[in-house]
């Protein structure tokens, strides 16, 4: 058990991050494939991909040289600014202090973008851009998380996995259904993985100052609780007290 | 050049939200290994003392975001 919940964490946290950014990104490759061709959609998000690579490879070897507690000192203290931002705008949204992120809208607004530059004569080359920026803004934070995730522990490949597995279901249920990805619950899944990924950052970060957690790698589940149930009574809360709230567990 | 650029701004946003918050958490996170690490305060009483501070600050931030947009 104890060599399994860092494990299935690890994979879990993955998954559940990258499908969020997976889906952000085939939103506007979409839009671009649909729209104008899928040449230019393709090859952005190639390019980016590409350069993705190159940055994994540039950066990735230097992390084996970084002393282990400093490593998960460094990394979990980033982890906590990344899960608590995820965190803050999940409860934000739950209770409807800000919008919902819509994926028919971001594929309507990208589309009537692409619609505008449709006369322009570096239009295909513009396609290719906003494909190729898509691909890597939302990589960039799929690549800090699977190196996040699974540096501190040694458990790169098992994070590469479900990053890996969450691109294969975005782009199979995507090819199937051909339509912006609307329906995936993309605030309960930033919840979770804001969760997530904080209580990573308080670990690690713990074990970074050499804390001795009881239980071992049992303890991240019990802060993962702590933080769980400390969040879901702000949201609560906040209900109750803001007039703005939004009813139900907002997806 | 741009691409680099892009990458960075993208880096540094993925951090940096409110940037209340983020701060707060900084401070946290080097007062708790100053404690730690110069005035000996026991490295499990640190780790109980950042999932404490971490969750009071999240409840700052998203209390001073509800009571902004209730104004």
């Amino acid at each position: 058990m104890q060599t399994l919940t860092p494990i299935l964490s690890t994979v879990t946290a993955a998954f559940l991050a990258s499908l969020v950014e997976v889906v952000e990104a085939f939103t506007i490759v979409l839009a671009v494939g649909v729209t104008r061709s899928w040449r230019p959609a393709l090859t952005g998000a190639a390019l980016a991909l590409a350069v993705l690579a190159a940055l994994v490879l540039a950066f990735g070897p230097l992390l084996a040289l970084v002393p282990i507690t400093t490593l998960q000192f460094a990394v979990g203290a980033l982890l906590i600014l990344f899960g608590m931002r995820w965190l803050r705008k999940a409860i934000l949204r739950s209770v409807g202090v800000i919008a919902l992120h819509d994926e028919e809208a971001a594929f309507a607004k990208e589309t009537a973008a692409l619609h505008r530059q449709a006369g322009d004569r570096r239009a295909d080359y513009l396609a290719g851009l906003a494909s190729f920026k898509a691909v890597l803004l939302e990589g960039v934070e799929v690549v800090f998380i699977v190196i996040a995730v699974g540096a501190a522990h040694g458990q790169t490949l098992y994070a590469s996995m479900g990053a890996l597995a969450a691109f294969i279901l975005v782009m199979l249920v995507g090819l199937a259904v051909h339509r912006p990805l609307a329906r995936v619950p993309e605030n309960a899944l930033k919840f979770v993985v804001g969760l997530m990924l904080t209580s990573f950052g308080i670990f690690w970060t713990g074990e970074g100052i050499g804390a001795d957690w009881p239980g071992a790698d049992l303890a991240l589940l019990a802060i993962f609780a702590i933080v769980a149930l400390a969040s879901f009574a702000m949201v609560r809360w906040l209900r109750g007290t803001n007039p703005t709230a939004a009813g139900g567990l907002a997806r | 050049m741009n691409v680099i650029r892009l990458v960075a701004r993208e880096f540094f946003g993925m951090f940096v939200d409110d940037g209340n918050l983020a701060l707060l958490a900084l401070v946290l996170v080097a007062a708790v290994t100053a404690a730690v690490k110069l005035l000996a305060l026991p490295p499990l009483v640190g780790g109980a003392l950042l999932l404490v501070g971490c969750l009071a600050i999240l409840l700052q931030s998203v209390r001073r975001a509800a009571r902004a947009s209730s104004r």
